[in-house]
């Protein structure tokens, strides 16, 4: 019965969104303020709604219910409680109604935030998210229905995916969609500005929280992802250019881009179709994201459950958003007209040079995502396009943006000129040299010298620049949140790129087969197996190791892996046991084997891996602080100093 | 106005080819290997430089041909499947490591343990540019007279063992 509600009021949501995508347009068109009204209320109204029925899928997990076929072919009775919850978005049916939920949840919010909105533009831009609502929820009851019913009702449930049985996946997705469809916002903005016919720097400080606040959870939600990949699947690595990781960067690519012209746009009236256009493409990034994960069309180790219809159906949703939105971009462009001319020796032109590469990057990840694709559309040839194509692609790029990254944000607004980083240039020359060497020394890497030497540069220009702004650091208290922001996002990246320098060239492991009692040395590392024996648990069975670490003969906290057989799912997987540390992250993980002949152990030591994580993190909680702006304040309209 | 209509020309190629893209599966054999028999090769044996195998060991039984290499993160995911397969004796499994070093990937065999009955060393992609392998893992059921019947691109799951290749395996054991 509960799940029959929930159905049902996914389908009188889909009714409220229409209405939510139409009366409003309608209003505005005509100047008519009640119909324009409606709109706040119908966004609220479908948000409520949705949320109900999400509720009431979730009762179906909670409660065991397997005459619902979602809660049967993805839960058990034996699962741990908080597995139960997760397990509504372990699936395809559930994470898009988690998907379709926020995309309300933003929808209601813009009212609940927007009071000082030009009404006509809010009214606007609560129609395109009703639509875009629609959509989504025209898909869900159309091709992914989660309430459908199995008859007769099995006597438990075939239980979830043991990979995703981990604290990682339940927060995970929620994080990441928090950042996907959080763009929803920009996009329809955007759109509505294009209806407007105009863009101003009101639209863009107005619009800007909703950026940071999508793009710092994308931030987090990515982050989450590679260190739950990196413990949970204990392949050793933090990123794996795998299409589905892809197609979540390419819209925080998008969306970083977005971030600082839409900062241009809101103190310089200046990169006005610009910054609509890049609204447009960090959700419609977001959506081709979506159409992938659930179509099937390139071939990943995400297995998801894919199946065509549903990609059909996505193409179209995507060719409806996108198309119609760059449909009118190109007959409003036009009308755009933000203040023109900039030179490139100042902050603006550093800006506009910041989002040349980030795009170039994107195009440059997405053209190695979607090569197999291509070629094969075009001449039926299967190829496959793997780390190596963006290691020698996206690095260099990556590279050129931390050497504008180091110096920009020391330039004025306008009217600067190179010399005024001629002071910062002297003073950074010798500690460069000087670390470049030394790595080169003792590290044995040139390469990993460069690397060291750009994260010490920019974290060095970094805090030039808030020198700068500060008097000195005398005036620190009295820097706006958003100076903070920029101070710790930059930061971030140093300590990240500082990060992916030490793994990229100095990671080790190694194998062997180990009786109880022996050991396994890795440079410095001393590995030995203590002991292994099985056991049982809630719903899995295991080979538990324990692993002993000696560092230069100094003991380090022991490990613990286990290798786990899941019965409902017929699966393996392995726990590494991790000592994650500062400095070098070291991890082992026991394979098959028994006791007269040994076990297989695989020992890894990742120096610096922590780092990659922590200047992520940095960056999210950039954007955090960010949002404490004063000048963002929803409703104040102060010109920015 | 010609220029604000390229991001509009860019998207509307982009989404032919992905509507294109929607109507081929990535993980299909191309059409002209099914129901061919295995091409003719002449390669060594992983664990044995010496000893020669040639399309021939697949003559008189049903296979499975499975491609792997001990770079190949995804292979981990569905190994452990093939060796519950193989205890089971669902089917004889013929290994084919790939772009490989033989060192590399013995040692990753001796990790992870060995499902494979025998194991053809395709260092040079010689045998797969014939059978058109995309990537790894993927895998080929061959009937008893050494034709290919099936391939599967991607990890094998528990799902698609039971339900696909195991069943097309127990039809072709009685064909």
């Amino acid at each position: 019965m509960i799940a029959e509600l929930g159905h049902f009021t996914l389908i009188l949501a889909l009714l409220t969104a229409l209405a939510q995508g139409v009366f409003p347009l309608l209003g505005a068109q005509k100047s008519h303020d009640d119909l324009m009204a409606l709109g706040d209320r119908l966004a609220r109204l479908t948000f409520v709604l949705i949320a109900l029925s999400f509720a009431a899928l979730t009762w179906a997990f909670i409660t065991s219910d397997f005459s619902v076929k979602l809660a049967a072919t993805h839960s058990h009775t034996a699962k741990p409680f908080i597995y139960k919850i997760s397990g509504v978005w372990g699936n395809h049916e559930g994470s898009i109604l988690l998907w379709t939920l926020m995309l309300a949840l933003y929808g209601a919010a813009i009212p609940a935030f927007g009071k000082t909105l030009p009404v006509s533009l809010k009214a606007r831009a609560l129609a395109i998210q009703g639509l875009l609502t629609f959509g989504f929820l025209a898909f869900i009851l159309f091709t992914s229905n989660p309430f459908e019913r199995l008859d007769p009702m099995p006597i438990n449930g075939l239980g979830l995916n043991p990979l995703l049985q981990d604290p990682g996946l339940a927060i995970h997705p929620p994080l990441l969609y928090m950042g996907y469809v959080g763009f929803s916002v920009a996009f329809s903005f955007s759109v509505a500005a294009l209806i407007e016919g105009r863009v101003d720097a009101l639209w863009a400080r107005w619009l800007r929280p909703w950026v940071l606040f999508a793009w710092s959870f994308l931030t987090l939600g990515i982050t989450m992802g590679s260190i739950w990949a990196y413990y949970e699947l204990g392949w050793g690595g933090w990123w794996m250019w795998d299409p589905v990781e892809n197609v979540s960067f390419m819209p925080w690519l998008a969306g970083t881009a977005l971030l600082h012209s839409i900062l241009v746009l809101g103190t310089r009236h200046q990169l006005a179709t610009w910054t609509v256009l890049l609204g447009i493409s960090a959700f419609s990034l977001s959506l081709i994201g979506t159409f992938v994960v659930r179509s099937g069309v390139l071939v990943s180790v995400h297995a998801f459950a894919v199946d065509p219809a549903r990609g059909v159906f996505i193409l179209a949703l995507l060719l409806a958003a996108t198309g119609g939105a760059l449909g009118l971009y190109a007959l409003r462009a036009k009308t755009l007209k933000g203040a023109n001319g900039y030179e490139i020796i100042s902050r603006q032109g550093g800006l506009v040079l910041n989002n040349l590469l980030l795009i170039t990057a994107t195009a440059t990840v997405f053209l190695g995502t979607f090569y197999p694709l291509f070629m094969d559309a075009l001449t039926g040839e299967k190829i496959t396009v793997a780390k190596p194509y963006f290691d020698l692609t996206f690095a260099p790029i990556m590279m050129l943006l931390i050497v504008f990254m180091g110096a920009a944000p020391l330039l004025k607004w306008s009217g600067d000129s190179l010399g005024s980083l001629k002071g910062f240039a002297v003073k950074a020359v010798l500690p460069l040299l000087f670390i470049i060497v030394a790595t080169a020394l003792f590290g044995k890497s040139v390469l990993g010298g460069l690397g060291f030497a750009l994260a010490f540069y920019l974290a060095a220009g970094t805090i030039a620049a808030f020198a700068r702004r500060s008097q000195g650091f005398q005036t620190w208290r009295a820097q706006p949140a958003a100076t903070y922001g920029f101070v710790l996002a930059h930061l971030g990246m140093a300590v990240f790129t500082a990060g992916v320098t030490a793994m990229s060239i100095w990671a080790k492991d190694d194998i062997g087969r180990l009786k109880i009692g022996e050991s396994l040395t890795l440079g410095a590392y001393e590995f030995t197996l203590q002991s292994a024996a099985p056991g049982a648990r809630e719903n899995y069975q295991f080979l538990g190791a324990q692993i002993s670490v000696k560092h230069q003969n100094k003991a380090l906290k022991s490990l613990q892996s286990e290798q786990r057989f899941y019965p409902v799912r017929d699966m393996i997987t392995t726990e590494a046991g991790f000592h994650f540390s500062p400095t070098s992250t070291v991890f082992a993980a026991i394979g098959e084997g028994n006791v007269r002949d040994g076990f297989i152990l695989r020992a890894n030591i990742h120096p610096y891996v922590t780092w990659i994580w922590l200047g992520a993190l940095l960056m999210a909680l950039a954007g955090f602080v960010s949002l404490c702006d004063k000048r963002l304040r929803f409703g104040k309209d102060e010109p920015s100093p | 106005m010609i220029r604000a209509l390229i991001p509009l020309l860019i998207f509307l190629g982009l989404g032919a080819l992905f509507a294109v893209g929607l109507t081929k599966d990535p993980s299909k054999l191309p059409s002209e290997l099914i129901n061919q028999p295995v091409p003719v090769f002449s390669l060594t044996e992983l664990y044995d430089a010496k000893k020669e195998i040639d399309e021939t060991i697949f003559k008189g039984r049903v296979s499975l041909l499975n491609v792997f290499g001990s770079w190949c993160t995804a292979c981990l995911v569905e190994h452990p499947l093939l060796m519950r397969a193989a205890a089971r004796k669902d089917v004889l499994i013929i290994g084919m490591d790939w772009r490989d070093r033989r060192e590399d990937g013995q040692a990753w065999l001796e990790q992870h343990g060995n499902p494979y009955s025998e194991i053809i060393f395709d260092e040079a992609s010689e045998l797969a540019i014939k059978l058109g392998v995309t990537g790894a893992p993927e895998s080929f059921i061959i009937d008893k007279a050494g034709y290919i019947r099936y391939k599967h691109t991607g990890i094998i799951t528990s799902e698609i063992w039971h339900q696909k290749l195991l069943p097309l395996i127990e039809t072709l054991k009685v064909e």
